[in-house]
């Protein structure tokens, strides 16, 4: 019985196999094949050079599926863009307006809180934002566009991002379905979806976002799988021995004990959304990368290093954040000191 | 009716237990199944009662299927066959909804490695089963500071699990299990993580927490000492197969095969048999016609090794009598010799 399926199985692939072959040599232009296909196996030649007739034809179907869902869903991808547009555009305009001073008092005050009134830390995050205006005022404003950017882009990664690796932690089939996916975003080339990026979205921050999205999410996904399917299962067994239902057992006991892990994936999203952000400026985005962008095509090495410190400490100041309020999480659940009895 | 009846349950772990299950029933060995299938075969047939209010230990090697078969009592896992029946509810036939009720109120469970919950304080692990039954937090945590006080750990119910020893987390699990006042116990080498002398110290209070509330107790253990202990009834695991159940002594002096007459034989057992087990009563021991001389009383319930320096010392008779004094038996030096001689596999002496 087994068995009959695996054969089953292995037939089904070499149809398919056959199958795709039989469209690639169909689909080839005329000039590219033998007169008739009978020649293929009178004369051998075909087998020194690829030949061009072996060619499946996956461009123009990705083409015209592209081409489809523009038309068709246009207004969709308009509304996303807008909506996206929309927060972005009134919370960049609204840090822009305030008094420079202000602005960082407010980071002061959020570092303060985020790492559990850990002194060294808001005094570092302090300087480094002081000194983003101070490398260049120009800077200013452009790394509150950036951090915007990012900001929106971690948001829309924690969102989406938590809840498919919770998911993903408590289905296998839904894991197995989605790693492949998971793998596919991370090695494929950023290019190849910044530019179909624009073509939906237009220039400008949107794109950003979403290209944001696609390289940091999964990373974000995997700890939170890896943070839940890591706690203990004699603890997971003494909740659901007592009656918790799955959902009681998952927000008391998974995902506050998955937490620091969950923190980390956050912390790994920042660093990967900036990243992103920087080579985003090549397709329009605003923001401090497109000055590294400009000292890059100008051959101003001192242009792109200054910038390139900015981008640096923009990193240190989202870095430290994000790892203080995951290191102040992680004491409060596991504390250190031990009594001795 | 028993409290727990546990019928004819398979279990075997694998990618397709249902098509295993028919060889197991033919009678393939647990190693034979491995290597031919892949399967890991966890319970075999395993058929037993459980009465209310006793201690049953569930005793075998690692491996044999103990955590499995306790776990299979509050379904936290599934037999591939057979049937579970609770105070006359057959387990299997829960709902998601009743299943939960049913562990909220009539079973409560004790982990080997603890299962305590890191982030939250020895009050809330020990209110956690009132937590999630949805209690008030005042309720809550009035019964929850009950329980500590009475594992003895008053003044550490704001602490941390890990800021604990051993011996205190595993109080902290002992009392989480007595908070939402369940009948039914399970208790999975609740001590087998600790020292020796915490190990005591716990039996000890596990005893007499026992005497007080009368809960039905599944004890699981891999050690014949602490069996012999707690245990009213002993069942005894081996690859998954259940092959003895008996009283202590049943098990120590009839043991049912060379797996058991290696578990048993390096007991002690002066320490183990009280002396209202191998006492003649008073019309067996005229009928002897044994002189009575040199009389020493000892209690029924003493064990032996408890009077034992005494006999040695003077050649006497021993007169066993109960709590108010009353007459129930007499030990001669020959049943006591009797009694502490080692016995193979399916021994001589019958109780
Ligand atoms: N989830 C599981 N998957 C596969 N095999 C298991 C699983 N749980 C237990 N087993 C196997 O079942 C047998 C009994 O295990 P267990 O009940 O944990 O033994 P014990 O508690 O007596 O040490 C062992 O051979 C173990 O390898
Ligand atoms: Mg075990």
């Amino acid at each position: 019985m087994n068995k009959y399926k695996t054969y089953l199985k292995y037939f089904i692939y070499s149809a398919i196999f056959v199958y795709v072959i039989i469209i690639s040599y169909r689909s080839a232009r005329p000039r590219y094949k033998p007169e008739h296909y009978t020649d293929i196996f009178k004369d051998f030649s075909w087998l020194n050079d690829w030949p061009k007739w072996l060619d499946f034809p996956l461009m123009q179907p990705i083409n015209s599926g592209f081409d489809w869902l523009i038309s068709k869903y246009g207004l969709f991808f308009d509304g996303i863009n807008n909506f996206l547009l929309g927060i972005y555009t009134s919370m960049r305009n609204s840090i822009v307006d305030l008094p420079w001073p202000l602005v960082i008092a407010m980071v002061i005050t959020i570092t303060y809180f985020a790492s559990g009134k850990k002194i060294q830390t808001t005094v570092l995050v302090a300087f480094c934002t002081f000194f983003l205006g101070f490398l260049s005022p120009r800077y200013w404003d452009k790394c509150i566009m950036t951090t915007c950017i990012v900001v929106i882009g971690m948001l829309l990664c924690i969102i989406i991002g938590i809840p498919v690796g919770i998911a993903m932690a408590r289905n296998k089939k839904v894991r197995n379905a989605l790693l492949p996916v998971l793998d596919l975003m991370q090695t494929i080339p950023s290019f190849c979806y910044l530019i179909p990026g624009i073509l939906l979205f237009g220039l400008g921050a949107v794109p950003a976002i979403i290209a944001i999205f696609v390289y940091a999410v999964p990373p974000l996904i995997r700890l939170t799988d890896l943070g839940i399917r890591l706690v203990d299962k004699e603890v997971i067994e003494a909740s659901e021995a007592f009656g918790a239902s799955k959902k009681q057992t998952l927000w008391g006991v998974q995902i506050p004990l998955a937490l620091p892990n969950i923190m980390q994936g956050i912390n790994q999203c920042t660093m990967m959304s900036l990243a992103m952000v920087v080579i985003a400026s090549m397709i329009g985005t605003r923001g401090i990368g497109d000055e590294v962008l400009l000292g890059l095509q100008q051959l101003n090495v001192g242009m792109a290093t200054e910038a390139g410190i900015a981008i640096v400490l923009l990193a240190i100041i989202f870095d430290r954040i994000t790892q203080s309020y995951g290191e102040k999480l992680q004491e409060r659940t596991q504390p250190k000191k031990k009594i001795n009895f | 009716m028993s409290k727990i009846e546990i019928k004819n349950v398979y279990k075997i772990f694998g990618e397709h237990p249902s098509k295993v299950l028919p060889m197991v029933q033919e009678g393939a060995t647990k190693e034979e199944i491995l290597e031919k299938t892949g399967h890991t075969v966890g319970l075999d047939n395993v058929s037993l009662n459980i009465e209310e209010g006793e201690t049953f230990v569930c005793m075998g090697l690692s491996g044999s299927g103990k955590s499995t078969l306790i776990r299979h009592i509050n379904r936290l896992i599934d037999p591939t066959s057979g049937d579970i029946l609770v105070e006359g509810t057959n387990v299997m036939d829960l709902d998601k909804k009743n299943l939960i009720e049913f562990r909220r109120h009539k079973m409560s469970m004790v982990f080997q490695r603890f299962g305590l919950f890191p982030h939250k304080t020895v009050m809330e692990n020990v209110g956690y089963g009132l937590e999630v039954q949805g209690k008030k937090l005042e309720e809550k945590n009035k019964i929850a500071m009950e329980k500590i006080e009475a594992v003895g750990l008053n003044g550490f119910e704001h602490q941390y699990p890990n800021q604990l020893s051993g011996g205190m987390q595993q109080r902290v699990g002992l009392a989480r299990a007595l908070a939402t006042n369940t009948d039914i116990m399970l208790m999975d080498e609740a001590f087998s993580a600790l020292d020796p002398l915490i190990r005591t110290e716990m039996q000890k209070q596990l005893i007499n927490l026992q005497t007080e509330l009368k809960k039905t107790i599944v004890f699981i253990t891999h050690d014949l000492d602490e069996s012999l202990k707690l245990g009213d009834h002993i069942g005894i695991l081996n690859h998954g197969k259940l092959v003895q159940v008996g009283t202590p002594i049943d098990i120590i002096m009839n043991p049912a095969d060379d797996y058991v007459a290696a578990f048993v034989k390096d007991v002690n057992r002066a320490k183990v048999i009280k002396a209202k087990i191998i006492m003649l009563t008073p019309e067996d021991f005229k009928k002897n016609g044994e002189k009575q001389s040199n009389i020493i009383k000892v209690n029924e319930n003493d064990f032996l090794d408890e009077f034992l320096p005494k006999v040695c010392l003077t050649p006497a008779t021993i007169e066993v009598i109960d709590n108010d004094g009353n007459i129930k038996g007499y030990i001669t030096e020959k049943v006591l010799s009797k009694a502490l001689t080692k016995s193979n596999a399916n021994g001589a002496y019958k109780s």
